[in-house]
């Protein structure tokens, strides 16, 4: 059941194994993720009686990529800093060339394990994990915060506030009133913090979901398509928003853990003192930026990519006015 | 007066033939997005049959809130640039139980299945609201 684009990524990839390796082929490739906006395929390299199995993360149809996102080449340089750094993260094994015909994207190690936050929360095998994961994100999110953000030049840079006004005018540009976002950025103008004494390298997006986990815990940070340069406790506070909790609302810290041991964790690794009001004001903004990218997928979904998904996505955004008045008016 | 059976009927019988016999005939990404397809129809299933009444409730709650008639998309509008605006907010008598019942309601048609969502109801019903 291959459609002509995969038979070019196949023809692609196949060339290319053959310079990675002598006589190296491609089997089983296959594609693991569904999401719209990112291509994941998974495929073994078969290097004569050798096989290992690759990952490749690519632009969608190879080329389109998204306004927020930051590049798959910068991906690539974060993982490769990020494993520098002591941050549990996949190999890079190689960035795709404009000869490679394949578009922007990057070869990496398939490391094995589980990323669905639903089994993540629930699977009898990782009850052991689910025991300590609260406070090794701690020390994995403390390790992060030790990247050099000058090595990412080109990363954006935002205060908190700054944060606040940009998903403030994508929420005002989707042209419909929710009065439950109007009272969260009201509240959050009222909780902001100040610029923070020293701007780090925030992954972004480091939630249930975007870890690899095993019975031993975090194998790989994955995803850092939305690093930037910041406040270092917005990652303490958007894997505490509820969105990631799988359905386990009583365990804040991705629907496995406590703030207290992913605090503790983080304090003990070196990460700086957790101020908790300012914790606090991280997990609104996560609902608060979850929601609004909910919403903004109605734009996406009318516009390019009129999809079943988007339409679907679109419709979460109330998932978020619910948490948001949980947080803010219980 | 249009013929039955109803659009609710119609859309439900669609869902129900995707979920059943299409995800069983399909693999990994059609099978999945013909299950988006029917959560998406069952969605719109459920909007037809209580946004009616749920849309009602709002606008009678929002002309009290704003102590004027108008449309709902309007009023809600207006709604939204007062909260902004800082003229209403939670000491607003009235604003936290509307925000409430919209969210509700909006829920119960896009999520009926969200934990913290059942987790409301199950209070609401033990009383604590």
């Amino acid at each position: 059941m291959s459609s002509p684009a995969e038979s070019d990524l196949e023809r692609g990839l196949s060339a290319l194994a053959g310079r990675l390796a002598p006589g190296g082929a491609v089997a089983n490739l296959r594609r693991l993720t569904a999401v719209a906006t990112q291509e994941v395929w998974r495929f073994e390299l078969v290097e004569g009686e050798t096989q290992t199995p690759l990952i490749l993360r690519r632009a969608p149809g190879g080329t389109r990529v998204s306004d927020t996102a930051i590049g798959l080449e910068t991906e690539a340089a974060l993982l490769e800093a990020a494993a520098a750094a002591g941050v549990p993260a996949p190999e890079v094994r190689y960035v795709l060339r404009p000869e490679d015909g394949l578009g922007h994207g990057f070869l990496m190690d398939f490391v094995e394990g589980e990323t669905l936050g639903g089994r993540i929360v629930k699977s009898e095998e990782l009850a052991g994990a689910r025991t300590f994961l609260a406070r090794q994100c701690g020390e994995v999110l403390a390790r992060i915060h030790t990247m050099n953000p000058d090595d990412f030049p080109r990363l954006r840079r935002s205060t908190p506030a700054e944060l606040v006004e940009q998903y403030r005018a994508t929420y005002r540009a989707s042209d419909w009133p929710r009065p439950v976002f109007e009272l969260a950025f009201r509240w959050l103008d009222a909780h902001c913090p100040p610029p923070p004494e020293e701007m780090k390298l925030v992954h972004g997006d480091f939630r249930n979901g975007n870890l690899m986990i095993g019975p031993d815990g975090v194998r790989a940070v994955l995803d850092w398509e939305i690093a930037h340069v910041g406040d270092p406790m917005e990652d303490l506070g958007w894997i505490c928003t509820s969105p990631w909790r799988f359905g386990r609302v009583d365990k804040p810290v991705g629907g496995f853990g406590e703030r207290e041991d992913l605090w503790a964790g983080y304090e003990a690794a070196g990460g700086a003192p957790v101020k908790r009001d300012h914790a606090l004001f991280w997990e609104v903004f996560g609902s608060m930026r979850w929601g609004v990218m909910c919403a903004s997928m109605t734009a996406a979904f009318r516009g390019a990519d009129p999809s079943v998904e988007r339409a679907v996505i679109a419709r979460r955004t109330s998932e978020n006015e619910i948490d948001l008045l949980r947080l803010l008016a219980a | 007066m249009q013929d039955q059976p109803t659009p609710s009927e119609v859309i439900g019988a669609v869902a129900a033939f995707l979920k059943t016999v299409v995800t069983a005939q399909t693999t990994g990404a059609t099978s999945f997005q013909a299950r988006v397809a029917a959560n998406a129809l069952e969605m719109m299933r459920r909007q037809l049959d209580l946004a009616p009444a749920e849309d009602a409730a709002e606008l009678e709650r929002l002309k009290a809130l704003l102590g004027h008639d108008g449309t709902l998309a309007d009023l809600n509008a207006e709604l939204a640039r007062r909260i902004a605006d800082g003229e209403l907010d939670l000491a607003t008598p009235g604003l936290s139980d509307h925000l409430w019942a919209t969210t509700m309601a909006k829920l119960a048609v896009d999520q009926p299945t969200y934990a913290a969502y059942r987790a409301e109801l199950a209070a609401r019903d033990g009383g604590h609201s």
